[in-house]
């Protein structure tokens, strides 16, 4: 194939990634773009074997077999509820995948092109290693709490740093041994809901490393894709970073716990009683009169795989004649988007699904709100309580309704360690226990 | 194309992609992530190039895991954009 030829194809297969994103933008559009981008992704992949003259050797092409093989038979063999998992996993295998390949170039003639190589080889690494561990931490089998080894913070600095003099002094070796303990280290004090934030940062990671590793070997789709990647889980990080009012570096560097000041405790005590708590008469006339609800998911939905119950409690009050939307707070979840996906999966219509500065004003009209699982999220102390790690977190205002029942496991504070002052809130009926059975109460409320 | 070159090209998508990203969503966060994630796998064809190159099972480990990262990645976006549905195709 000749290279004006490749770099026609390639430039097609760039233009195919743009408008996969652009096609993401609409609910409508975006299975059509997944699609565009798989042929973008195809397209180079056959420009660059008949490049090469690939076609006819055996190793590659088993290999691409197999990785196909084996990707496509997961994809529709995972669960959805393991999705943050599955895409933590993934991407660690893009990663590594990305270090292999700038591994290979280390030996290149240029100098510029050696040390991208190695920049590669350890964002990719540590990619892999901090993906590993995300993963690990996402389905159990790790400890979702932060673990905080002595010396954390200095010993992430060394890391850094050597990794840094490896690539400066061209000592592959040693950039290989810091990186991969890098992501190790950066993960594994990253606790539950830190999550989206670390994987967005993840995801941004892989598509740089396989950008980098694209320079060094000079291929331009693989640099373009690289940048665009990178960018998207850039963007995403920001977002997030933005919904929990936490700075990159906070999350990024450890700078030890942050200790709940005395300021969050004298926030969580009740508002002055405007009316007397709900009489279980009154919580049922008001769920049976309701004409606006609010349904609020959070994290312990998916905990307590909830969802099904929430759509049936949604579907009673339709029947009921009641109008029903969902508050999508950005960073419920352990994932960008992840309530989502689960009430998705469920058939609740998209249309009813609200993001946080859409729907904030909506609850001072609205009549009964249900949270589900939900806990700094919904939290008033983020307003009020100076000092707490969730203080100045965007958080959507349920109190601002005239009734919210709080569907949650028990009254401990919530990742965040801020206790919730909803809980003692006049306004506010607390269910503790299981989701599903507090649900399937409200529904025999209902009739 | 120089390395140079491929540097400024490399910066160039990045803020193209940033401000195309921009418009997605928060709907659509977590499919976007899993389709990006998917992209990232296209370093596929930087393991082809590692094959042609003589490194083989080098290359053949880097080709295998990316296309677990791509095909998985597209697949499991496929699946969750799926899902999201208008209540009017439901009703369908």
């Amino acid at each position: 194939m000749s290279d004006g030829l490749f770099y026609l194809l390639g430039g097609i297969a760039i233009f195919g990634l743009l408008a996969d994103i652009v096609m993401m933008s609409r609910v409508r559009l975006a299975r059509a773009g997944n699609l565009i981008g798989v042929g973008a992704v195809l397209l180079a992949t056959i420009a660059t074997l008949s490049k090469f003259d690939l076609w006819s050797s055996p190793w590659p092409i088993s290999a691409l077999a197999a990785g196909v093989i084996l990707g496509l038979a997961g994809a529709y063999r995972v669960k959805m509820i393991t999705m943050p998992q599955t895409v933590a996993l993934l991407n660690g295998f893009g990663g590594l995948a990305s270090a292999l390949v700038a591994w290979s170039a280390i030996d290149a003639s240029g100098q510029f092109e050696r040390n991208a190589a190695l920049l590669a080889l350890s964002i990719g690494l540590l990619t892999f290693t901090g993906s590993a561990v995300a993963a690990g931490k996402l389905a159990g089998w790790l400890s979702q709490k932060p673990v905080i080894l002595p010396g954390h913070g200095p010993l992430a600095v060394a890391l850094l740093l050597a990794m840094l003099l490896g690539i400066v002094f061209n000592l592959p070796c040693l950039v290989l041994i810091a990186s991969a303990l890098f992501g190790v280290v950066f993960s594994i004090r990253v606790g539950g809901a830190d999550m989206p934030i670390t994987i967005s940062l993840l995801n941004s990671l892989s598509g740089v490393a396989g950008g980098i590793s694209g320079i060094a070997i000079g291929d331009p789709v693989l640099v373009c894709s690289g940048g665009v990647v990178g960018a998207s889980g850039l963007l995403l990080t920001q977002i997030m970073c933005q919904a929990m009012n936490r700075k990159l570096s906070n999350i990024l560097l450890p700078r030890g716990a942050v200790t709940v000041t005395g300021r969050a405790s004298a926030a969580s005590e009740a508002p002055s009683a405007e009316q007397p708590p709900w009489s279980e008469e009154a919580l049922a006339s008001a769920l049976c009169n309701a004409a606006d609800v609010i349904i609020v998911p959070g994290y312990g939905m998916a905990l307590a795989q909830a969802q099904g119950a929430v759509k049936k409690l949604a579907d009673r009050f339709i029947e009921r004649g009641a109008k029903v939307r969902y508050a999508i707070h950005p960073v419920a979840g352990r994932m960008p988007g992840h309530m989502n996906v689960l009430l998705c999966e469920v058939d609740v219509p998209y249309e009813m699904l609200f993001e946080l500065e859409a729907i904030n004003g909506d609850f001072k009209n609205c009549d009964v709100v249900i949270a589900v699982g939900a806990n700094d999220t919904i939290n008033p102390a983020a307003n009020t309580a100076e000092g707490t790690p969730i203080y100045g977190m965007p958080v959507l205002s349920v109190s601002d309704a005239k009734c919210v029942v709080v569907c949650n496991l028990d009254t401990r504070p919530g990742y965040a360690g801020v206790p919730n002052a909803l809980y003692t809130h006049p306004k506010v009926t607390l269910l503790t226990g299981d989701a599903n059975a507090s649900l399937d109460n409200l529904l025999k409320i209902l009739g | 194309m120089s390395p140079y070159a491929l540097t400024l090209l490399f910066i160039g998508s990045a803020v193209i992609g940033y401000f195309l990203i921009r418009n997605v969503p928060s709907l659509l966060h977590t499919p976007l992530m899993s389709g990006m994630n998917a992209l990232s796998g296209i370093t596929l064809i930087g393991g082809l190039i590692a094959a042609a190159k003589g490194s083989l099972i080098l290359a053949a480990m880097a080709i295998i895991l990316a296309a677990i990262n791509v095909a998985g990645g597209f697949g499991v976006t496929d699946r969750m954009l799926a899902m999201f549905k208008s209540g009017k195709e439901k009703v369908r």
